[in-house]
Protein backbone atom coordinates (compact mmCIF):
# COMPACT_ATOMS: atom_id res chain seq x y z
CA UNK A 1 0.00 0.00 0.00
CA UNK A 2 1.11 3.69 -0.76
CA UNK A 3 3.02 4.99 2.26
CA UNK A 4 0.74 8.12 2.19
CA UNK A 5 -2.52 6.54 3.12
CA UNK A 6 -0.72 5.56 6.38
CA UNK A 7 -0.78 8.90 7.44
CA UNK A 8 -3.23 11.06 9.10
CA UNK A 9 -5.93 8.75 10.61
CA UNK A 10 -6.30 10.13 14.08
CA UNK A 11 -10.14 11.27 13.81
CA UNK A 12 -12.06 13.90 12.16
CA UNK A 13 -9.88 16.91 12.95
CA UNK A 14 -7.28 14.76 10.76
CA UNK A 15 -8.98 16.44 8.03
CA UNK A 16 -7.30 17.38 5.48
CA UNK A 17 -5.76 14.02 4.60
CA UNK A 18 -4.59 12.06 2.07
CA UNK A 19 -6.29 9.32 0.50
CA UNK A 20 -4.96 6.90 -2.24
CA UNK A 21 -5.44 7.99 -5.50
CA UNK A 22 -7.26 5.63 -7.96
CA UNK A 23 -6.76 3.46 -10.91
CA UNK A 24 -9.90 4.14 -12.89
CA UNK A 25 -9.34 1.98 -15.56
CA UNK A 26 -8.52 -0.89 -12.95
CA UNK A 27 -11.60 -0.32 -11.26
CA UNK A 28 -13.44 -0.41 -14.51
CA UNK A 29 -11.69 -4.07 -15.37
CA UNK A 30 -12.25 -5.17 -11.90
CA UNK A 31 -15.88 -4.49 -12.15
CA UNK A 32 -15.74 -6.47 -15.76
CA UNK A 33 -14.33 -9.70 -14.01
CA UNK A 34 -16.60 -9.38 -11.35
CA UNK A 35 -19.86 -8.64 -13.29
CA UNK A 36 -18.68 -12.21 -15.55
CA UNK A 37 -19.16 -14.68 -12.35
CA UNK A 38 -22.66 -16.99 -13.41
CA UNK A 39 -24.47 -17.63 -10.07
CA UNK A 40 -27.02 -19.89 -10.95
CA UNK A 41 -30.32 -22.68 -9.31
CA UNK A 42 -29.14 -22.93 -5.87
CA UNK A 43 -26.99 -20.27 -4.97
CA UNK A 44 -29.11 -17.67 -7.03
CA UNK A 45 -32.33 -18.33 -4.84
CA UNK A 46 -30.09 -17.96 -1.80
CA UNK A 47 -28.54 -14.69 -3.43
CA UNK A 48 -32.08 -13.38 -3.94
CA UNK A 49 -33.45 -14.28 -0.39
CA UNK A 50 -30.42 -12.09 0.90
CA UNK A 51 -30.63 -9.26 -1.30
CA UNK A 52 -34.31 -9.11 -0.19
CA UNK A 53 -33.60 -9.07 3.25
CA UNK A 54 -31.07 -6.15 2.04
CA UNK A 55 -33.08 -4.07 0.68
CA UNK A 56 -34.57 -0.86 1.95
CA UNK A 57 -37.55 0.07 0.58
CA UNK A 58 -38.01 3.53 -0.44
CA UNK A 59 -40.54 6.61 -1.01
CA UNK A 60 -38.76 9.85 -1.24
CA UNK A 61 -41.45 11.67 -3.38
CA UNK A 62 -42.70 14.89 -3.37
CA UNK A 63 -46.19 13.42 -3.81
CA UNK A 64 -45.44 10.92 -0.51
CA UNK A 65 -48.75 10.91 1.95
CA UNK A 66 -49.82 8.63 5.12
CA UNK A 67 -51.34 6.72 2.89
CA UNK A 68 -48.51 5.96 0.59
CA UNK A 69 -46.04 4.88 3.43
CA UNK A 70 -48.69 3.39 4.98
CA UNK A 71 -49.18 1.12 1.79
CA UNK A 72 -45.19 0.87 1.27
CA UNK A 73 -45.11 -0.53 5.21
CA UNK A 74 -47.29 -3.24 4.12
CA UNK A 75 -45.70 -4.27 1.57
CA UNK A 76 -42.51 -4.44 3.62
CA UNK A 77 -44.40 -6.73 5.98
CA UNK A 78 -45.81 -8.77 3.57
CA UNK A 79 -43.91 -8.83 0.13
CA UNK A 80 -45.61 -11.63 -1.68
CA UNK A 81 -48.50 -13.22 -0.65
CA UNK A 82 -47.96 -16.39 -1.85
CA UNK A 83 -44.70 -16.82 -0.46
CA UNK A 84 -44.88 -16.57 3.14
CA UNK A 85 -41.68 -18.02 4.33
CA UNK A 86 -39.73 -14.94 2.43
CA UNK A 87 -37.46 -12.71 4.70
CA UNK A 88 -38.51 -9.65 5.17
CA UNK A 89 -36.84 -6.20 4.44
CA UNK A 90 -34.40 -4.15 6.05
CA UNK A 91 -35.82 -1.00 6.23
CA UNK A 92 -38.29 1.34 5.05
CA UNK A 93 -37.01 4.75 4.45
CA UNK A 94 -39.64 7.95 4.12
CA UNK A 95 -39.17 11.52 4.48
CA UNK A 96 -39.12 13.13 8.28
CA UNK A 97 -42.62 13.92 8.69
CA UNK A 98 -43.30 10.37 7.89
CA UNK A 99 -41.65 8.46 10.29
CA UNK A 100 -44.26 8.19 12.52
CA UNK A 101 -46.43 6.99 10.17
CA UNK A 102 -44.28 4.16 9.32
CA UNK A 103 -43.28 3.30 12.85
CA UNK A 104 -46.53 3.04 13.97
CA UNK A 105 -47.52 0.62 11.02
CA UNK A 106 -44.08 -1.43 11.58
CA UNK A 107 -44.50 -1.95 15.14
CA UNK A 108 -43.02 -5.05 16.14
CA UNK A 109 -41.79 -6.45 13.06
CA UNK A 110 -38.14 -5.82 13.18
CA UNK A 111 -38.36 -3.63 10.02
CA UNK A 112 -36.66 -0.58 10.57
CA UNK A 113 -37.76 3.16 10.38
CA UNK A 114 -34.92 4.85 7.96
CA UNK A 115 -35.45 8.79 7.38
CA UNK A 116 -33.36 11.04 5.28
CA UNK A 117 -32.71 14.29 7.00
CA UNK A 118 -30.49 17.40 6.38
CA UNK A 119 -32.29 19.31 3.83
CA UNK A 120 -31.96 15.91 1.26
CA UNK A 121 -31.35 15.74 -1.08
CA UNK A 122 -29.73 19.23 -1.76
CA UNK A 123 -28.38 19.48 1.15
CA UNK A 124 -28.24 23.34 1.39
CA UNK A 125 -29.73 24.32 4.16
CA UNK A 126 -28.04 25.93 7.63
CA UNK A 127 -26.25 23.31 9.50
CA UNK A 128 -28.64 24.11 12.66
CA UNK A 129 -31.55 23.69 10.61
CA UNK A 130 -30.24 19.98 9.50
CA UNK A 131 -29.42 19.10 12.87
CA UNK A 132 -32.78 20.19 14.55
CA UNK A 133 -34.52 18.00 11.23
CA UNK A 134 -32.49 14.91 12.47
CA UNK A 135 -33.43 15.09 16.15
CA UNK A 136 -37.05 15.20 14.94
CA UNK A 137 -36.58 12.05 13.14
CA UNK A 138 -35.09 10.37 15.58
CA UNK A 139 -37.65 12.09 18.60
CA UNK A 140 -40.31 10.47 15.85
CA UNK A 141 -38.84 7.04 16.25
CA UNK A 142 -35.98 6.68 12.85
CA UNK A 143 -33.88 3.77 13.56
CA UNK A 144 -31.57 5.24 11.12
CA UNK A 145 -30.73 8.68 9.21
CA UNK A 146 -29.14 8.74 5.79
CA UNK A 147 -28.23 11.99 6.08
CA UNK A 148 -26.76 14.04 2.43
CA UNK A 149 -23.05 15.74 2.85
CA UNK A 150 -22.44 18.99 1.36
CA UNK A 151 -21.09 18.37 -1.77
CA UNK A 152 -20.35 22.42 -2.46
CA UNK A 153 -18.38 22.87 0.16
CA UNK A 154 -16.74 19.34 -0.34
CA UNK A 155 -15.91 20.37 -3.79
CA UNK A 156 -15.02 23.38 -2.96
CA UNK A 157 -12.04 21.68 -0.60
CA UNK A 158 -13.85 22.54 2.44
CA UNK A 159 -13.04 18.96 3.94
CA UNK A 160 -13.20 20.44 7.85
CA UNK A 161 -16.47 21.62 7.52
CA UNK A 162 -17.48 18.17 5.91
CA UNK A 163 -16.06 16.24 8.25
CA UNK A 164 -17.37 18.43 11.12
CA UNK A 165 -20.67 18.56 9.82
CA UNK A 166 -20.79 14.94 9.87
CA UNK A 167 -19.84 14.63 13.63
CA UNK A 168 -22.32 16.82 14.62
CA UNK A 169 -25.13 14.95 12.60
CA UNK A 170 -23.76 11.92 14.21
CA UNK A 171 -23.78 13.57 17.72
CA UNK A 172 -27.43 14.70 17.19
CA UNK A 173 -28.26 10.88 15.98
CA UNK A 174 -28.02 9.44 19.44
CA UNK A 175 -28.34 5.94 18.85
CA UNK A 176 -29.90 5.90 15.72
CA UNK A 177 -27.85 4.54 12.81
CA UNK A 178 -26.08 7.03 10.68
CA UNK A 179 -25.77 6.69 7.10
CA UNK A 180 -24.01 9.27 4.81
CA UNK A 181 -24.83 9.85 1.40
CA UNK A 182 -21.75 11.30 -0.50
CA UNK A 183 -23.87 11.81 -3.55
CA UNK A 184 -21.32 10.27 -6.16
CA UNK A 185 -22.68 11.56 -9.10
CA UNK A 186 -22.07 14.89 -8.50
CA UNK A 187 -18.50 14.19 -7.08
CA UNK A 188 -17.24 13.45 -10.66
CA UNK A 189 -14.28 11.51 -9.93
CA UNK A 190 -13.22 8.23 -8.11
CA UNK A 191 -10.58 10.07 -6.08
CA UNK A 192 -13.30 12.38 -4.95
CA UNK A 193 -15.60 9.51 -4.28
CA UNK A 194 -12.53 7.69 -2.09
CA UNK A 195 -11.70 11.02 -0.27
CA UNK A 196 -15.27 11.82 0.89
CA UNK A 197 -15.76 7.86 1.82
CA UNK A 198 -12.84 8.05 3.81
CA UNK A 199 -13.61 11.78 5.36
CA UNK A 200 -16.91 10.20 6.31
CA UNK A 201 -15.84 6.84 7.58
CA UNK A 202 -13.57 8.84 10.06
CA UNK A 203 -16.33 11.75 10.86
CA UNK A 204 -18.26 8.92 12.52
CA UNK A 205 -20.49 7.19 9.65
CA UNK A 206 -22.04 3.86 10.18
CA UNK A 207 -22.86 3.56 7.09
CA UNK A 208 -21.46 5.44 3.80
CA UNK A 209 -24.67 5.18 1.00
CA UNK A 210 -23.58 6.29 -2.53
CA UNK A 211 -26.63 8.44 -4.09
CA UNK A 212 -30.14 10.20 -3.35
CA UNK A 213 -31.34 8.10 -5.92
CA UNK A 214 -32.99 12.46 -7.63
CA UNK A 215 -29.03 12.58 -9.49
CA UNK A 216 -27.47 10.26 -11.97
CA UNK A 217 -25.59 8.42 -12.22
CA UNK A 218 -26.20 7.05 -9.07
CA UNK A 219 -24.45 3.57 -7.55
CA UNK A 220 -22.51 2.45 -11.02
CA UNK A 221 -20.18 -0.60 -10.16
CA UNK A 222 -17.09 1.24 -10.01
CA UNK A 223 -18.22 4.15 -7.77
CA UNK A 224 -19.82 0.95 -5.29
CA UNK A 225 -16.68 -1.10 -5.66
CA UNK A 226 -14.13 2.28 -4.47
CA UNK A 227 -16.05 2.61 -1.81
CA UNK A 228 -16.38 -1.00 -0.75
CA UNK A 229 -12.32 -0.86 -0.94
CA UNK A 230 -12.57 2.24 1.06
CA UNK A 231 -14.73 0.51 3.81
CA UNK A 232 -11.71 -2.58 3.56
CA UNK A 233 -8.82 -0.36 4.11
CA UNK A 234 -10.75 1.48 6.82
CA UNK A 235 -11.35 -1.86 8.71
CA UNK A 236 -8.02 -3.08 8.09
CA UNK A 237 -6.68 0.28 10.13
CA UNK A 238 -9.07 0.56 12.55
CA UNK A 239 -11.01 -2.90 12.95
CA UNK A 240 -14.49 -0.85 12.66
CA UNK A 241 -16.78 -2.46 10.43
CA UNK A 242 -18.63 0.13 8.42
CA UNK A 243 -22.03 -0.69 6.53
CA UNK A 244 -22.61 0.08 2.17
CA UNK A 245 -25.45 0.86 0.79
CA UNK A 246 -25.91 1.34 -2.89
CA UNK A 247 -28.99 3.33 -3.97
CA UNK A 248 -30.24 4.40 -6.88
CA UNK A 249 -29.91 2.63 -10.33
CA UNK A 250 -30.41 -0.58 -9.05
CA UNK A 251 -33.33 -2.26 -10.17
CA UNK A 252 -32.72 -5.69 -11.18
CA UNK A 253 -32.14 -8.74 -9.12
CA UNK A 254 -29.29 -9.51 -11.86
CA UNK A 255 -27.55 -5.77 -10.42
CA UNK A 256 -28.17 -6.98 -7.27
CA UNK A 257 -26.45 -9.85 -7.27
CA UNK A 258 -23.35 -8.62 -8.97
CA UNK A 259 -23.52 -6.24 -6.15
CA UNK A 260 -23.64 -9.05 -3.58
CA UNK A 261 -20.54 -10.54 -5.94
CA UNK A 262 -18.56 -7.79 -5.48
CA UNK A 263 -19.08 -6.97 -1.82
CA UNK A 264 -18.18 -10.91 -1.35
CA UNK A 265 -14.86 -10.49 -2.96
CA UNK A 266 -13.64 -7.57 -2.01
CA UNK A 267 -15.03 -7.48 2.14
CA UNK A 268 -15.63 -10.82 2.23
CA UNK A 269 -18.58 -13.07 4.43
CA UNK A 270 -19.53 -10.92 7.03
CA UNK A 271 -20.33 -7.73 5.08
CA UNK A 272 -23.36 -10.24 3.51
CA UNK A 273 -25.29 -9.34 6.28
CA UNK A 274 -28.46 -6.71 6.36
CA UNK A 275 -26.13 -5.07 9.05
CA UNK A 276 -23.57 -4.25 6.92
CA UNK A 277 -24.79 -3.84 3.70
CA UNK A 278 -28.19 -2.27 2.04
CA UNK A 279 -29.98 -1.84 -1.18
CA UNK A 280 -31.76 1.07 -1.27
CA UNK A 281 -34.30 1.19 -3.86
CA UNK A 282 -38.13 1.05 -5.00
CA UNK A 283 -38.24 -0.86 -7.70
CA UNK A 284 -35.17 -3.95 -6.97
CA UNK A 285 -37.92 -5.90 -4.72
CA UNK A 286 -40.35 -7.09 -7.03
CA UNK A 287 -37.76 -7.87 -9.92
CA UNK A 288 -35.99 -10.10 -6.83
CA UNK A 289 -39.48 -11.49 -5.99
CA UNK A 290 -40.21 -12.09 -9.73
CA UNK A 291 -36.91 -13.74 -9.94
CA UNK A 292 -37.45 -15.95 -7.23
CA UNK A 293 -41.12 -17.05 -8.52
CA UNK A 294 -39.56 -18.12 -11.64
CA UNK A 295 -36.56 -19.71 -10.20
CA UNK A 296 -39.24 -21.58 -7.80
CA UNK A 297 -41.42 -22.43 -10.64
CA UNK A 298 -39.88 -22.65 -13.60
CA UNK A 299 -42.13 -19.67 -15.39
CA UNK A 300 -41.45 -16.91 -16.53
CA UNK A 301 -43.66 -14.28 -14.11
CA UNK A 302 -45.33 -10.54 -14.94
CA UNK A 303 -44.95 -7.51 -13.11
CA UNK A 304 -48.71 -7.91 -12.98
CA UNK A 305 -48.70 -10.54 -10.42
CA UNK A 306 -46.69 -8.45 -7.55
CA UNK A 307 -48.01 -5.64 -5.38
CA UNK A 308 -46.78 -2.03 -6.38
CA UNK B 1 -5.32 -13.19 -66.53
CA UNK B 2 -8.99 -15.01 -66.28
CA UNK B 3 -8.02 -18.02 -65.79
CA UNK B 4 -6.19 -17.30 -62.58
CA UNK B 5 -8.95 -15.54 -61.45
CA UNK B 6 -10.91 -18.60 -61.53
CA UNK B 7 -8.67 -20.81 -59.29
CA UNK B 8 -8.51 -17.56 -57.19
CA UNK B 9 -12.03 -17.71 -56.58
CA UNK B 10 -12.13 -21.45 -56.29
CA UNK B 11 -9.55 -21.31 -53.35
CA UNK B 12 -11.65 -18.33 -51.69
CA UNK B 13 -13.35 -19.37 -48.24
CA UNK B 14 -16.34 -18.92 -48.28
CA UNK B 15 -18.02 -15.96 -46.09
CA UNK B 16 -21.25 -16.82 -44.31
CA UNK B 17 -23.19 -14.26 -42.80
CA UNK B 18 -24.72 -14.93 -39.48
CA UNK B 19 -28.16 -13.87 -39.88
CA UNK B 20 -28.58 -11.97 -36.01
CA UNK B 21 -31.98 -11.71 -34.34
CA UNK B 22 -34.25 -8.71 -33.70
CA UNK B 23 -35.51 -7.63 -30.73
CA UNK B 24 -36.19 -4.30 -28.75
CA UNK B 25 -35.26 -2.19 -32.30
CA UNK B 26 -31.74 -3.99 -31.96
CA UNK B 27 -29.31 -7.05 -33.99
CA UNK B 28 -28.25 -8.73 -30.76
CA UNK B 29 -26.65 -12.52 -31.30
CA UNK B 30 -28.33 -14.88 -28.99
CA UNK B 31 -27.49 -14.36 -25.35
CA UNK B 32 -26.53 -18.09 -25.62
CA UNK B 33 -23.60 -18.01 -28.42
CA UNK B 34 -25.28 -21.16 -29.97
CA UNK B 35 -25.79 -21.17 -34.12
CA UNK B 36 -27.45 -23.26 -36.40
CA UNK B 37 -26.30 -23.56 -40.35
CA UNK B 38 -28.98 -22.89 -42.59
CA UNK B 39 -28.92 -25.59 -45.49
CA UNK B 40 -30.01 -24.95 -49.21
CA UNK B 41 -32.52 -27.49 -50.34
CA UNK B 42 -29.29 -29.87 -51.39
CA UNK B 43 -27.59 -29.46 -48.01
CA UNK B 44 -25.29 -27.22 -48.45
CA UNK B 45 -24.79 -24.35 -46.00
CA UNK B 46 -25.46 -21.19 -47.10
CA UNK B 47 -25.59 -19.16 -43.32
CA UNK B 48 -25.10 -19.51 -40.07
CA UNK B 49 -28.43 -18.26 -37.87
CA UNK B 50 -28.90 -17.79 -33.94
CA UNK B 51 -29.85 -20.54 -31.94
CA UNK B 52 -31.96 -18.97 -29.55
CA UNK B 53 -32.41 -19.96 -25.74
CA UNK B 54 -35.21 -19.52 -23.34
CA UNK B 55 -33.11 -16.45 -22.05
CA UNK B 56 -33.76 -14.96 -25.30
CA UNK B 57 -37.14 -15.64 -25.19
CA UNK B 58 -37.39 -13.66 -21.99
CA UNK B 59 -35.34 -10.36 -22.93
CA UNK B 60 -37.98 -10.53 -26.50
CA UNK B 61 -40.67 -10.63 -24.21
CA UNK B 62 -39.10 -7.94 -21.89
CA UNK B 63 -38.54 -5.98 -25.25
CA UNK B 64 -42.21 -6.26 -25.99
CA UNK B 65 -43.57 -5.31 -22.74
CA UNK B 66 -41.76 -2.08 -23.09
CA UNK B 67 -42.92 -1.70 -26.14
CA UNK B 68 -46.36 -2.36 -25.93
CA UNK B 69 -48.18 0.88 -24.25
CA UNK B 70 -45.90 3.18 -26.51
CA UNK B 71 -47.21 1.49 -29.52
CA UNK B 72 -50.71 0.92 -28.39
CA UNK B 73 -51.12 4.34 -27.85
CA UNK B 74 -50.22 5.56 -31.26
CA UNK B 75 -53.35 6.33 -33.47
CA UNK B 76 -54.60 3.90 -35.49
CA UNK B 77 -53.57 5.93 -38.47
CA UNK B 78 -50.42 6.22 -37.60
CA UNK B 79 -50.10 2.32 -37.14
CA UNK B 80 -51.76 2.35 -40.49
CA UNK B 81 -48.80 4.32 -42.17
CA UNK B 82 -46.23 2.39 -40.82
CA UNK B 83 -47.32 -0.69 -41.69
CA UNK B 84 -47.73 0.88 -45.43
CA UNK B 85 -44.19 2.05 -45.01
CA UNK B 86 -43.10 -1.50 -43.89
CA UNK B 87 -45.03 -2.88 -47.40
CA UNK B 88 -42.96 0.31 -49.37
CA UNK B 89 -39.51 -1.15 -47.71
CA UNK B 90 -40.09 -4.61 -48.49
CA UNK B 91 -40.99 -4.06 -52.46
CA UNK B 92 -37.80 -2.29 -52.10
CA UNK B 93 -36.23 -5.25 -51.13
CA UNK B 94 -38.12 -7.80 -53.28
CA UNK B 95 -35.28 -8.93 -55.42
CA UNK B 96 -33.20 -9.92 -52.02
CA UNK B 97 -36.17 -11.96 -50.51
CA UNK B 98 -37.18 -13.64 -54.27
CA UNK B 99 -33.26 -14.28 -54.30
CA UNK B 100 -33.99 -15.97 -50.93
CA UNK B 101 -36.84 -17.69 -51.23
CA UNK B 102 -35.60 -19.04 -54.40
CA UNK B 103 -32.73 -20.58 -52.36
CA UNK B 104 -34.83 -22.25 -50.26
CA UNK B 105 -35.74 -24.43 -53.54
CA UNK B 106 -38.98 -22.27 -54.20
CA UNK B 107 -39.20 -21.55 -58.10
CA UNK B 108 -38.65 -17.72 -59.23
CA UNK B 109 -42.31 -17.55 -60.31
CA UNK B 110 -43.25 -18.73 -56.49
CA UNK B 111 -41.26 -16.32 -55.01
CA UNK B 112 -41.91 -13.87 -56.68
CA UNK B 113 -45.63 -14.53 -56.34
CA UNK B 114 -45.11 -14.64 -52.79
CA UNK B 115 -42.74 -11.63 -52.15
CA UNK B 116 -46.02 -9.66 -53.95
CA UNK B 117 -48.18 -11.39 -52.01
CA UNK B 118 -46.46 -10.28 -48.31
CA UNK B 119 -46.31 -6.90 -49.90
CA UNK B 120 -50.29 -6.58 -50.51
CA UNK B 121 -50.94 -8.60 -46.95
CA UNK B 122 -49.26 -5.56 -45.36
CA UNK B 123 -51.28 -3.16 -47.26
CA UNK B 124 -54.37 -4.81 -46.42
CA UNK B 125 -53.86 -5.13 -42.69
CA UNK B 126 -52.29 -1.04 -43.29
CA UNK B 127 -56.03 -0.21 -44.26
CA UNK B 128 -57.54 -2.09 -41.59
CA UNK B 129 -56.18 -0.38 -38.45
CA UNK B 130 -58.45 2.96 -38.39
CA UNK B 131 -61.64 1.05 -39.52
CA UNK B 132 -61.68 -2.29 -37.33
CA UNK B 133 -62.71 -0.50 -34.56
CA UNK B 134 -65.50 1.05 -36.17
CA UNK B 135 -66.76 -1.59 -37.71
CA UNK B 136 -66.43 -4.17 -34.35
CA UNK B 137 -67.55 -1.57 -31.69
CA UNK B 138 -70.72 -1.89 -31.10
CA UNK B 139 -73.35 0.38 -28.98
CA UNK B 140 -75.56 -1.95 -27.51
CA UNK B 141 -79.22 -1.73 -26.59
CA UNK B 142 -79.71 -2.34 -22.93
CA UNK B 143 -82.88 -2.07 -20.54
CA UNK B 144 -82.09 1.08 -18.35
CA UNK B 145 -80.98 4.51 -18.18
CA UNK B 146 -77.54 3.85 -19.62
CA UNK B 147 -75.73 4.47 -22.48
CA UNK B 148 -73.87 0.81 -23.07
CA UNK B 149 -70.89 0.89 -25.86
CA UNK B 150 -68.28 -1.67 -26.66
CA UNK B 151 -64.81 -1.11 -28.24
CA UNK B 152 -61.81 -3.18 -29.02
CA UNK B 153 -58.37 -2.90 -27.04
CA UNK B 154 -55.31 -4.78 -27.50
CA UNK B 155 -55.03 -7.58 -26.10
CA UNK B 156 -50.71 -6.46 -25.21
CA UNK B 157 -48.08 -9.02 -26.01
CA UNK B 158 -48.73 -11.71 -28.51
CA UNK B 159 -46.58 -14.63 -29.06
CA UNK B 160 -46.18 -16.22 -32.73
CA UNK B 161 -44.84 -19.69 -33.49
CA UNK B 162 -44.09 -18.49 -37.12
CA UNK B 163 -45.56 -20.99 -39.65
CA UNK B 164 -43.11 -23.00 -42.23
CA UNK B 165 -44.13 -20.37 -45.13
CA UNK B 166 -41.29 -18.08 -44.79
CA UNK B 167 -42.37 -14.79 -45.89
CA UNK B 168 -46.50 -15.22 -46.71
CA UNK B 169 -46.85 -16.98 -43.45
CA UNK B 170 -44.84 -15.02 -41.41
CA UNK B 171 -46.23 -11.83 -42.27
CA UNK B 172 -50.06 -13.22 -42.19
CA UNK B 173 -49.55 -13.98 -38.44
CA UNK B 174 -47.90 -10.86 -37.68
CA UNK B 175 -49.31 -7.97 -39.46
CA UNK B 176 -52.59 -8.51 -37.48
CA UNK B 177 -51.42 -8.51 -34.65
CA UNK B 178 -49.17 -5.29 -34.69
CA UNK B 179 -51.93 -3.63 -36.93
CA UNK B 180 -54.06 -4.18 -33.34
CA UNK B 181 -52.27 -2.27 -31.24
CA UNK B 182 -50.10 -5.29 -29.92
CA UNK B 183 -46.54 -5.74 -29.63
CA UNK B 184 -45.04 -9.54 -30.75
CA UNK B 185 -42.38 -12.22 -30.29
CA UNK B 186 -42.01 -14.35 -33.13
CA UNK B 187 -40.00 -17.52 -33.30
CA UNK B 188 -38.70 -18.96 -36.21
CA UNK B 189 -38.33 -22.30 -36.06
CA UNK B 190 -38.78 -23.60 -39.63
CA UNK B 191 -36.37 -25.29 -41.96
CA UNK B 192 -35.77 -21.61 -43.97
CA UNK B 193 -35.13 -18.97 -41.39
CA UNK B 194 -33.25 -16.59 -43.66
CA UNK B 195 -36.24 -14.72 -44.90
CA UNK B 196 -37.82 -14.06 -41.11
CA UNK B 197 -34.51 -12.86 -40.37
CA UNK B 198 -34.13 -10.71 -43.14
CA UNK B 199 -37.70 -9.51 -42.60
CA UNK B 200 -36.58 -7.53 -39.23
CA UNK B 201 -34.35 -5.84 -41.38
CA UNK B 202 -37.05 -4.11 -43.54
CA UNK B 203 -38.93 -3.75 -39.94
CA UNK B 204 -35.66 -1.98 -38.44
CA UNK B 205 -36.03 0.40 -41.43
CA UNK B 206 -39.82 1.11 -41.91
CA UNK B 207 -40.61 3.62 -38.50
CA UNK B 208 -41.40 0.52 -36.41
CA UNK B 209 -40.74 1.18 -33.14
CA UNK B 210 -38.14 -1.38 -31.38
CA UNK B 211 -39.73 -3.47 -29.50
CA UNK B 212 -43.04 -3.89 -31.44
CA UNK B 213 -42.27 -7.12 -33.74
CA UNK B 214 -39.59 -9.33 -32.07
CA UNK B 215 -38.20 -11.97 -33.98
CA UNK B 216 -36.11 -14.75 -32.85
CA UNK B 217 -34.59 -18.01 -34.61
CA UNK B 218 -33.70 -21.22 -32.80
CA UNK B 219 -35.63 -24.71 -32.59
CA UNK B 220 -39.14 -25.17 -31.41
CA UNK B 221 -38.66 -27.14 -28.49
CA UNK B 222 -36.35 -25.43 -27.14
CA UNK B 223 -38.19 -21.90 -27.06
CA UNK B 224 -41.74 -22.75 -27.42
CA UNK B 225 -42.99 -24.28 -23.80
CA UNK B 226 -40.70 -20.67 -21.70
CA UNK B 227 -42.73 -18.46 -24.13
CA UNK B 228 -46.20 -19.74 -24.10
CA UNK B 229 -46.02 -20.29 -20.48
CA UNK B 230 -44.65 -16.84 -19.49
CA UNK B 231 -47.03 -15.20 -17.79
CA UNK B 232 -46.52 -11.82 -19.40
CA UNK B 233 -47.10 -13.01 -22.55
CA UNK B 234 -51.47 -12.36 -23.12
CA UNK B 235 -51.89 -14.52 -26.23
CA UNK B 236 -50.33 -16.76 -28.87
CA UNK B 237 -50.64 -17.51 -32.05
CA UNK B 238 -50.05 -20.75 -33.32
CA UNK B 239 -48.83 -21.79 -36.97
CA UNK B 240 -48.46 -25.39 -36.95
CA UNK B 241 -50.83 -28.19 -38.54
CA UNK B 242 -49.48 -30.42 -35.86
CA UNK B 243 -51.90 -31.17 -33.00
CA UNK B 244 -49.81 -32.15 -30.73
CA UNK B 245 -47.72 -28.99 -31.05
CA UNK B 246 -50.53 -26.82 -30.47
CA UNK B 247 -51.69 -28.70 -27.38
CA UNK B 248 -49.00 -28.33 -25.46
CA UNK B 249 -48.33 -25.49 -26.27
CA UNK B 250 -52.07 -24.77 -24.74
CA UNK B 251 -51.60 -26.78 -21.90
CA UNK B 252 -48.88 -24.37 -20.82
CA UNK B 253 -51.01 -21.02 -22.20
CA UNK B 254 -53.20 -21.74 -19.01
CA UNK B 255 -51.25 -20.22 -16.37
CA UNK B 256 -51.96 -16.57 -16.91
CA UNK B 257 -55.57 -17.71 -19.20
CA UNK B 258 -53.77 -16.54 -22.45
CA UNK B 259 -55.75 -15.80 -25.62
CA UNK B 260 -54.63 -19.01 -28.24
CA UNK B 261 -55.16 -18.84 -31.97
CA UNK B 262 -54.16 -22.07 -33.88
CA UNK B 263 -53.85 -21.30 -37.79
CA UNK B 264 -52.66 -24.81 -38.93
CA UNK B 265 -52.43 -23.26 -42.65
CA UNK B 266 -50.28 -24.52 -45.07
CA UNK B 267 -51.37 -22.53 -48.31
CA UNK B 268 -51.55 -18.76 -46.55
CA UNK B 269 -52.39 -17.30 -49.88
CA UNK B 270 -55.69 -16.54 -49.04
CA UNK B 271 -55.23 -16.15 -44.65
CA UNK B 272 -56.40 -12.09 -44.37
CA UNK B 273 -58.96 -10.82 -43.01
CA UNK B 274 -60.03 -8.69 -40.48
CA UNK B 275 -61.13 -11.39 -37.72
CA UNK B 276 -57.39 -11.71 -37.94
CA UNK B 277 -57.28 -8.71 -36.29
CA UNK B 278 -59.97 -9.16 -33.82
CA UNK B 279 -58.83 -12.70 -31.87
CA UNK B 280 -56.23 -10.62 -30.61
CA UNK B 281 -58.32 -7.27 -29.36
CA UNK B 282 -60.13 -8.03 -25.85
CA UNK B 283 -63.98 -6.32 -25.70
CA UNK B 284 -64.58 -3.19 -23.60
CA UNK B 285 -68.12 -2.41 -22.49
CA UNK B 286 -68.59 0.59 -20.67
CA UNK B 287 -71.97 1.65 -18.88
CA UNK B 288 -72.50 5.27 -18.93
CA UNK B 289 -75.40 6.80 -17.36
CA UNK B 290 -77.87 8.87 -19.01
CA UNK B 291 -81.54 11.44 -18.11
CA UNK B 292 -84.30 9.00 -18.12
Amino acid sequence: MEPHAQTADSGPQAAPFASPSIDAVGVEERVARLCSRSIKKEAKLQALHLALSMIDLTTLEGADSEGKVRQLCAKALQLHAALPDLPHVAAVCVYPALVGVAKRALEGSGIHVASVATSFPAGQAPLEIKLLEVKRAVEAGADEVDMVISRGRFLAGDLAYTADEIASVKEACGDAHLKVILETGELGALDAIRRASDLAMRSGADFIKTSTGKIKPAATMPVVLVMLEAIRDHYLRTGQRIGMKPAGGISTAKDAIRHLVMVRETLGQDWLDPDLYRFGASSLANDVLRQIVKQRSGIYQSFDDFSM
Amino acid sequence: MSESRAVAAANRLPVLKTHKVYVGGKFPRSESGRFDRALAPDGTPIANVCRCSRKDVRDAVTAARAAQAGWAARTAYNRGQILYRIAEMLEGRSAQFEALLAAGGATPEAAAAQVRAATDRLVHYAGWTDKYGQVFSTVNPVASSHFNFSILEPTGVVGVLAPESPLLGLVSATAPAIAGGNTTVVLVTGSQPLPAVTFGEVLNSSDVPGGVVNILTGRREEMLAPLAAHRDVDALVLCTADPDVARSAEIEAVHNLKRVAVRPHEDWANVQSPYEITDLQEVKTTWHPIGS
